[in-house]
C-alpha cells in the first residue's frame, strides 16, 4: 500500500494513501476536537470543530474529511485555529440549555469538555434559544431536541448501523431538528429502541430514561460482561453504583457488536435487582405453602432425597434439567452431579425449545 | 455456527429460513443489513411475513412444515441444471448418488404443490444459492421444531455440500442460537448423550477418561432428553429431578401433561432466581445468582468463550450454581472442591478437547472461539476448512414428511408460536424489567384477516384458541404478517400460555417437540 507523508504540529507522520488529516494526527498521538465525527460512521464534515490550518489552502478545512496529501504541512493548534474553535463553540453554547448542574450526561459530554479545554465559559452570542418540549414517549429514550448540537450521529447510527432510518434532520435553518416522520414523538415511530443513538450522542440530548437520577457518569463503575439474552454474545457494561446495578452501556470494544445493542439488551436489566427475587431457599410445607430455611437445611434435605431415590429406585430414577441461562462453570458442574454424583446420564436442557 | 457472525456482512447471498432474526436476534441480523446493503441477496422463507422478510429481496411464504420439500427441490434444481460442485463433491464428500436418488422425484413443482411456493421462484432461489461465490444459510427454531428438524438440517447441509458452500469465509450453515448459553450448555455436555465437548457417554474409552477424572464408574447408558423425561416422570419411572435456571411449565409443549409429570415426582428440586411457574411446584427451592453477580464464561452463538464478570453482590442468601452443585455434591457424599469459576475451567479445558486451549488470562479481550485444543491455538473462525470433523462431509438422503399434526373439520387452523423483540423466553426476565414490561405488557395472537372475516374476529377482539389438548383466550391482531389458515403467538405470557396447546410430538432423533405446527381452531369470546 503507498503511503504519505505530512508535518502535523511539526511531526512527521506517514500513514496509507487515503488516511484523513485527523487520523494521521490520531495516529501521531495529536488531540483534534470532533462533535460530528465518529469513526464506525460516514463523516459529513458538520460540525467544524476539528478544522486545521493547512500551509497553501484557503479557510480552515475540516480535517475530518480532509484527506492527507505528500508533504502537507497542518497546524492544529495555531491562534486562527483556536479562534475558530472557539466561535463554533460559543455559536452552539448561545442555543443550549447551561444546565450542566443537572444533565444526566454531565461528565462525559464532549460540548462540556470541549468548552471547559477552550475555555468558552458562555455564549458569546445571544439570539433565540429553542424551547422544544421534552420527548419522553416512551420507556427507555428521553430526547431533549435542546441539547441537541445536530451533529447527526444519531441519525447516520440510525441508518448506517441499525439500517433503520428512524430519524433524520428536518425542517430547515435554526428550525432544524432530528426528527421522525412526520415529526412523531419516538414512542410513536417504527423505532425499536436499540438505543444505538444514546451510545453516540455526544451531548445530553439523548439519555437512557431509566438512568434518569440514577448517579453521575463519574460515580459509575463500569463492568465489562456478556448480555444475558439471545446467543449473539454481545458485550455489554453493566453501571454500577452502590452496589447495584442501575444501567447499561455498550463499548466500541465490543467483540461481536460494537456499541450495537438490542431493546433486551440495553434496556432489559431491572430484573436483578428485583423485589421479586429469590433470597432464601424454601422448603415446601405440608399445606403446600413455601417456608424459608438456611442453606444447611435446604442441602441437607435435598441431599436426602435424592440420595434416598437413588438407593430405592436406582440412579436413572433422577434427571437434571441444567440452563441455557447458567455459565459454562454452572453447566459443567451440573452435567458432573448428574453422572458423577447422581450416576445418571439423565441431564439435558432447554436447547429444544 | 460453521462460521462467524461478522462474516454475514460478507456474503454474497443469505438463505434465511426460519429464523425471525430481527426480533429474536438483533443485533446479528445488523449483519445482514450490511450485507444486503453492499448488495447481497437476501432470500428469506418463512411461514409469517416477518420484518426480514420485508427486507427480502425474496419471501418464500412456505406453508408450515413445509421445509424439506423446498430444500429438497432446491437440491434437485442444483443437480438437474448441473449447478453443483464437482470438484468439492468429489473430493470431499460421500453419499453423493443417494441424494441425487432421493431428490430425483422433488422438482419444484412437486415441491409447489407442498409448499405453495411457485415452482420458479424455487428455481431461482436455487441458482443464486449455487451459483454465488458466498452463500450462507442462516436457521433458527423455524427449522428445527418440526417431527422432521433433524432431516430439515441434514437437507440444509446437503445443499451446503452440493454446492461447495461452507468451509470458507461467509458461507457455511449456520444455526443461531436462541440463549445466551445454549451453545455452552451444549458444548459443556448438558446433554444426555454426550459428555462435555460432544464425547459420547457410550464410547467406551471416552468413558474411561470421564471415570478416571471423576474416581467413580460411570453410566454407559445414554440417559433422557426434557421431553422424554417429562413422560418417564408421568409414567413414574423418574422419581426426582433438579430443574435449574429453566421453567418447563410455560416453555415446554403441552402444559398440562408437564404440570402432571412435575407434580407427579416424588422430589423436585427448582433452582432459579425467581419463584417460576415451575418453581411453584417444587418442594425445595434454591436462591441463585444472576448473571450479573457471578464469574464465569458463556459461548455464543459463532462457538466465541467470552467472560462473565461479577458486578455486584446477589440479594439474601443467593449463591452461584456452582456454589450450589457443590453444596449438594458434598452433602451426598462427593467431594466437588473448585476455589472458583477459573478452577472449574482448568478441568473443562482438561477434560474436553475444544476447549483445551482456553484460560481465563487467554479469554480477555476478545474471548476465544473453539475449537481451541492447545494453549497456542488463535480459536477457530469457521468450521470445515480443510477438512470436516469425520473427514468426508456425508450426505444424507431425507424426505419430506407432513406435521404429526394437521388441521382438520374440528380444528381447521395451524398455530405456530415464536418470540418477540422485546420479550424473552418464558418472560421471568424480561417481565419485570420495567420498560419491556411497559412498552409490550400483554400478548396476542396474530390471525389472517381472511380467517378474521370467516370467524367473525375484529382486531382487538378476546379469542379462544383450543387444540386437542387444551385452550387459552387471548387478544386477536388482524394481520398479513400470517399466512391465511396459520395464526401465530408467543410463549413469554403466564395469562397467555400457549403451551397449553402444543403439540408434544417429536423428532426422532434430536427429540425435539414440533412447536411450529399444530391444529387448532379459533372462536371469538362472548
Amino acid at each position: 500500500m503507498s503511503t504519505v507523508t505530512l508535518t502535523i504540529d511539526g511531526i512527521k507522520v506517514t500513514v496509507p494513501e487515503g488516511t484523513t488529516v485527523l487520523e494521521a494526527a490520531r495516529q501521531a498521538g495529536i488531540a483534534i476536537p470532533t462533535l460530528c465525527h465518529d469513526p464506525e460512521l460516514s463523516a459529513p464534515g458538520a460540525c467544524r470543530l476539528c478544522v486545521v490550518e493547512i500551509q497553501n489552502m484557503r479557510n480552515l478545512p475540516a480535517s475530518c474529511v480532509t484527506t492527507a496529501a505528500e508533504g502537507m504541512v497542518v497546524s492544529t493548534c495555531s491562534e486562527t485555529v483556536v479562534e475558530a474553535r472557539r466561535t463554533i463553540l460559543e455559536l452552539l453554547l448561545a442555543n443550549h440549555p447551561e444546565d450542566c448542574l443537572t444533565c444526566a450526561k454531565s461528565g462525559e459530554c464532549a460540548l462540556q469538555d470541549y468548552a471547559y479545554q477552550y475555555g468558552v465559559r458562555k455564549a458569546g452570542f445571544a439570539g433565540e434559544r429553542h424551547d422544544y418540549p421534552l420527548d419522553e414517549s416512551n420507556p427507555f429514550i428521553v430526547r431533549d431536541l435542546n441539547k441537541c448540537i445536530l451533529c447527526g450521529k444519531c441519525v447516520r447510527a440510525c441508518d448506517e448501523i441499525q439500517g433503520r432510518t428512524v430519524i433524520n434532520f428536518a425542517f430547515r435553518g435554526f428550525a432544524t431538528k432530528v426528527a421522525t416522520p412526520m415529526d412523531l414523538p419516538l414512542g410513536e415511530s417504527d423505532c425499536v429502541f436499540c438505543g444505538s443513538c444514546i451510545s453516540v450522542c455526544p451531548v445530553g440530548a439523548l439519555t437512557p430514561k431509566q438512568m434518569l437520577g440514577t448517579g453521575r457518569v463519574w460515580e459509575m463503575r463500569k463492568v465489562r460482561t456478556i448480555c444475558p439474552y439471545c446467543g449473539t454474545g454481545c458485550t455489554i457494561e453493566l453501571n454500577v453504583k452502590d452496589g447495584k446495578v442501575v444501567g447499561i452501556t455498550s463499548t466500541p470494544e465490543g467483540t461481536v457488536n460494537g456499541r450495537a445493542l438490542c431493546v433486551k439488551g440495553r434496556f432489559g436489566y431491572n430484573f436483578i435487582h428485583h423485589p421479586d427475587r429469590l433470597t432464601a431457599p424454601l422448603i415446601k410445607q405440608p399445606d403446600g405453602s413455601f417456608r424459608e430455611a438456611d442453606w444447611d437445611e435446604a442441602i441437607a434435605l435435598v441431599a436426602e432425597k435424592f440420595g434416598a431415590i437413588k438407593t430405592a429406585h436406582g440412579s436413572d430414577a433422577l434427571a437434571v434439567m441444567a440452563s441455557a441461562r447458567c455459565t459454562n462453570e454452572d453447566n459443567f458442574l451440573a452435567n458432573k452431579l448428574a453422572r458423577a454424583v447422581f450416576g445418571t446420564n439423565n441431564i439435558d436442557h432447554c436447547a429444544r425449545l | 455456527m460453521t462460521n462467524s457472525v461478522k462474516e454475514i456482512a460478507g456474503a454474497d447471498f443469505i438463505l434465511a429460513i426460519g429464523t425471525n432474526t430481527t426480533e429474536t436476534h438483533p443485533v446479528l441480523s445488523l449483519q445482514i443489513r450490511q450485507a444486503v446493503k453492499k448488495g447481497a441477496t437476501l432470500v428469506v422463507a418463512d411461514p409469517r411475513r416477518t420484518e426480514l422478510a420485508v427486507l427480502a429481496e425474496t419471501h418464500i411464504q412456505q406453508r408450515p412444515g413445509s421445509d424439506l420439500a423446498l430444500l429438497n427441490a432446491m437440491a434437485h434444481v442444483i443437480i438437474a441444471e448441473d449447478l453443483w460442485n464437482r470438484e468439492f463433491v468429489q473430493s470431499r464428500t460421500e453419499g453423493f448418488e443417494e441424494v441425487k436418488a432421493a431428490v430425483a422425484n422433488c422438482t419444484p413443482e412437486w415441491a409447489a404443490e407442498i409448499t405453495g411456493v411457485p415452482a420458479e421462484t424455487i428455481r431461482q432461489v436455487a441458482r443464486g444459492y449455487a451459483t454465488s461465490p458466498r452463500s450462507t444459510i442462516l436457521y433458527t427454531m423455524g427449522i428445527t421444531q418440526h417431527i422432521c428438524g433433524t432431516d430439515n438440517v441434514l437437507a440444509i447441509a446437503n445443499l451446503a455440500l452440493l454446492t461447495g458452500q461452507i468451509g470458507r469465509e461467509s458461507t457455511g450453515v449456520n444455526p443461531l442460537r436462541g440463549q445466551n448459553n445454549v451453545q455452552g450448555a451444549c458444548d459443556m455436555g448438558a446433554l444426555p448423550n454426550v459428555y462435555p465437548g460432544y464425547q459420547p457417554v457410550a464410547d467406551g474409552a471416552v468413558r474411561e477418561k470421564f471415570e478416571r477424572a471423576w474416581g467413580v464408574p460411570l453410566s454407559p447408558n445414554p440417559g433422557l432428553t426434557v421431553g422424554e423425561m417429562m413422560d418417564a416422570a408421568h409414567h413414574g419411572s423418574l422419581k426426582g429431578m433438579y430443574i435449574i435456571g429453566e421453567n418447563p411449565v410455560l416453555s415446554d409443549p403441552h402444559q398440562q401433561h408437564v404440570r402432571e409429570a412435575l407434580e407427579h415426582l416424588e422430589f423436585l428440586v427448582v433452582q432459579d432466581i425467581f419463584l417460576t411457574e415451575t418453581a411453584q411446584l417444587a418442594d425445595v427451592v434454591l436462591p441463585a445468582a444472576s448473571f450479573a453477580e457471578k464469574d464465569g464464561t458463556f459461548a455464543n452463538t459463532e462457538r466465541r468463550v467470552q467472560r462473565v464478570r461479577k458486578a455486584v453482590e446477589s440479594p439474601g442468601l443467593a449463591l452461584p450454581d456452582w456454589q450450589i452443585f457443590a453444596r449438594v455434591a458434598n452433602a451426598m457424599g462427593y467431594p466437588f472442591n473448585y476455589s472458583g469459576p477459573e478452577a472449574i475451567m482448568a478441568e473443562i479445558a482438561a477434560l474436553t478437547p475444544q476447549y483445551g486451549g482456553i484460560t481465563y488470562p487467554r479469554l480477555e479481550g476478545d474471548g476465544l472461539q473453539w475449537p481451541c485444543p492447545s494453549h497456542d491455538h488463535p480459536g477457530t473462525r469457521f468450521l470445515h476448512g480443510e477438512k470436516f470433523t469425520r473427514g468426508l462431509g456425508k450426505f444424507h438422503a431425507v424426505s419430506h414428511i407432513p406435521p404429526a399434526e394437521v388441521p382438520d373439520t374440528e380444528y381447521p387452523l395451524m398455530l405456530s408460536t415464536g418470540r418477540r423483540l422485546m420479550h424473552y423466553h418464558t418472560g421471568t426476565m424480561t417481565r419485570r424489567a420495567r420498560g419491556l414490561a411497559e412498552f409490550y405488557p400483554s400478548e396476542h395472537l396474530e390471525v389472517h384477516p381472511e380467517d378474521a372475516l370467516r370467524y367473525g374476529i375484529k382486531d382487538g377482539d378476546l379469542v379462544r384458541v383450543t387444540s386437542r389438548r387444551g385452550q387459552i383466550e387471548i387478544q386477536a391482531r388482524v394481520t398479513e404478517m400470517v399466512q391465511p389458515g396459520l395464526v401465530f403467538t408467543s410463549f413469554h405470557f403466564w395469562e397467555a400460555a400457549i403451551n397449553a396447546l402444543t403439540n408434544t410430538a417429536r423428532d426422532p432423533k434430536a427429540k425435539i417437540p414440533e412447536l411450529k405446527v399444530c391444529a387448532v381452531k379459533l372462536e371469538r369470546v362472548g
